[in-house]
């Protein structure tokens, strides 16, 4: 998928047509609840981009977004928290439980922590990078474990929706409308990142870091731009997330959440704009239509995933042009 | 004039090899100065060396004026150094165009713009092009590097260079592996540079070699072993016996 073509654009409308028709396909079917799963999907889809940006753009493999999502959803849960028993936060602020607030909170408070790990992550490279990111994210994991205050290991419950404007937030189809526009918002953003000079960049270290610096690119600084930018996307997909539950974990930021947004990412197609969409849609409704059928889906999940790795290169988003370019 | 590169005394030990042994070399502005020597003397590490990939265990390297040591190689490129790859390093799934757009990209400044879409800036792909076309690659401008044949190759590696318009060439073996017709076109294209560019050429064509270098200097187990004019080195006893082998040069 070559970001700017005409058949992009024509998927994109294509794609936007659907999301936005969804809702009212759900009503009339009777079936409210694949609104629900659409929300779920869009804001994995996030996450995954984030992830993308990083791992398919820039060859960097970090196993620890979870991480990220999960600081972006306390945020959320701990103003949250705050604003309720309404308690000073490190005796300077009170909670809040307005959209606007807790939203580019959790965005910046996701990229502070993105900005430390990756400062020190990004001094290694291979499979040392890959070990670090996740040794930070399971250090995160513990640490919210063991945060009592907060829930420990059994999370914190948001009691309502953060508020926004005069909206019902408490409505899942307009969570669904609010959630569908950060994502348009964010792939778009995705989008013009790629395209730019700085994504041009991003694009060249992961082919070759050493041609880079032979042409004069310091890359260290900007691949930890782009893990704080995608460290803001996870924060930013995980305040969603946290939102859409009304809970958070610290399950949020385990390994195992990390993995999910590789295989999303992969499974979509690494390094493609739409792929982490793709990704994070096959991957959620084969949760959701396997386990339906038995409780031991994962089983059947693996040999799907390894089948579409394996005959589809470019994952989803190759097998998406593949048919796109028969004759 | 004082020498664009000087070279004091440098050392570098893999192990028990010394692949650089108390080497001291220098470039005059302009100068195409052009070094020579059986596979192993450590030409290519020196290079590495020049450009800060790997640290010399002891000597001085002075570039422009100043001493390189502690500077990255990134640090090196924009200070006025350019080098050309033995092994083409190139990125795969970038077009040629892409290539040379980057390195003038990377010459202008930093690359902090999130937003405008740089295929389409024209002060990027305007300089990209008319290098593209100097070296001769203008018609494959679009074809992504996996394509490219390998001298088109060669020829992109120093388009780039070119692009970060460098105060010294470090050329190692731009011929290799290249045919008559692309050698005679390399050589070509470099004797166009030469007096405007300083260049540093790692060659194995002795032809090239001495239809171009005004100075060649001949290195042995890391050690320069004889330095002059191409006349000069034809006729040392030593270099016939230590690398241009039965005096049939």
């Amino acid at each position: 998928m070559e970001p700017g073509s005409r058949s992009t654009i024509l998927a994109i409308a294509l794609a936007l047509g659907v999301l936005a028709a969804l809702p009212f396909a759900a009503a009339a079917l009777g079936n409210p609840a694949m609104t629900t799963l659409a929300t779920r999907i869009l804001i994995y889809a996030i996450a995954a981009a984030s992830l993308n940006l990083v791992l398919g753009y820039g060859g960097l493999v970090s196993f620890g977004h979870a991480a990220f999502f999960g600081i972006g959803g306390y945020t959320v849960g701990i103003l949250f928290h705050h604003h309720r028993f309404n308690e000073a936060l490190f005796g300077l602020m009170l909670g809040t439980d307005q959209f606007l607030i807790t939203l580019p909170a959790a965005i910046l408070v996701s990229g502070l922590f993105a900005a430390a790990i990756g400062a020190l992550a990004l001094r290694t490279a291979g499979v040392q990078f890959i070990m670090i990111t996740l040794a930070f994210a399971q250090m995160l994991f513990f640490l919210f474990v063991a945060l009592k205050r907060y829930g420990g290991d059994d999370g914190l419950i948001i009691r309502r929706r953060n508020g926004l404007f005069d909206l019902n937030m408490r409505d899942d189809t307009t969570f669904y409308f609010v959630t569908l526009v950060f994502v348009v918002l964010f792939f778009a953003l995705v989008w013009r990142i790629v395209n730019s000079r700085f994504g041009l960049v991003l694009g060249g270290i992961r082919q070759g870091e050493r041609r880079m610096a032979a042409i004069g690119v310091s890359t260290y600084r900007y691949k930890l731009a782009a893990f704080v930018i995608s460290g803001m996307g996870a924060g930013l997909a995980g305040a969603l997330w946290a939102n859409y539950a009304r809970f958070v974990s610290p399950d949020m930021m385990h390994w195992t959440k990390s993995g999910e947004l590789m295989v999303m990412v992969i499974l979509g197609g690494a390094g493609t704009l739409l792929g982490p969409l793709f990704g994070s849609a096959a991957l959620i409704l084969l949760e959701t239509v396997l386990a339906a059928y038995t409780e031991r889906w994962q089983v059947f999940l693996g040999p799907i995933l390894i089948v579409i790795i394996l005959f589809f290169r470019g994952g989803l988003a190759g097998l998406v042009d593949l048919v796109r370019k028969r004759p | 004039m004082s020498a664009i590169l000087d070279i004091r005394a440098v050392v570098k030990r893999f192990g028990g090899l010394i692949a650089t042994d108390h080497l001291s070399l220098d470039v005059q502005p302009g100068e195409l100065h052009a070094l020579i020597g059986p596979n192993g003397a450590g030409k290519t590490t020196i290079i590495n060396q020049l450009m800060g990939e790997i640290i010399p265990d002891s000597g001085e390297i002075i570039f422009g004026g100043e001493p390189m040591a502690g500077l990255k190689p990134a640090a090196r490129v924009r200070r006025g150094l350019g080098r050309t790859f033995q092994i083409t390093q190139l990125l795969p799934d970038y077009t040629a165009l892409d290539h040379v757009a980057l390195a003038v990209q990377a010459h202008a400044g930093h690359s902090f713009h999130f937003f405008g879409a740089a295929r389409a800036d024209r002060r990027l792909t305007g300089p990209a092009m008319a290098l593209l076309e100097r070296t001769g690659l203008a018609t494959r401008a679009g074809v992504k590097a996996a394509s490219l044949s390998h001298g088109e190759r060669k020829q992109l590696e120093l388009a780039i260079a070119l692009a970060g318009e460098p105060r010294l060439l470090l050329l190692d073996e731009p011929m290799a592996g290249l045919g008559q017709v692309e050698t005679a076109q390399m050589v070509d294209l470099l004797k166009g540079l030469k007096g405007q560019i300083a260049m540093l050429l790692v060659e194995h064509d002795m032809d090239a070699v001495f239809a171009l270098a005004d100075r060649i200097s001949v290195l042995v187990y890391g050690r320069c072993i004889a330095s002059g004019s191409a006349a000069e080195i034809q006729a040392n006893p030593d270099v016939k016996t230590a690398y241009l082998g039965e005096g049939d040069a």
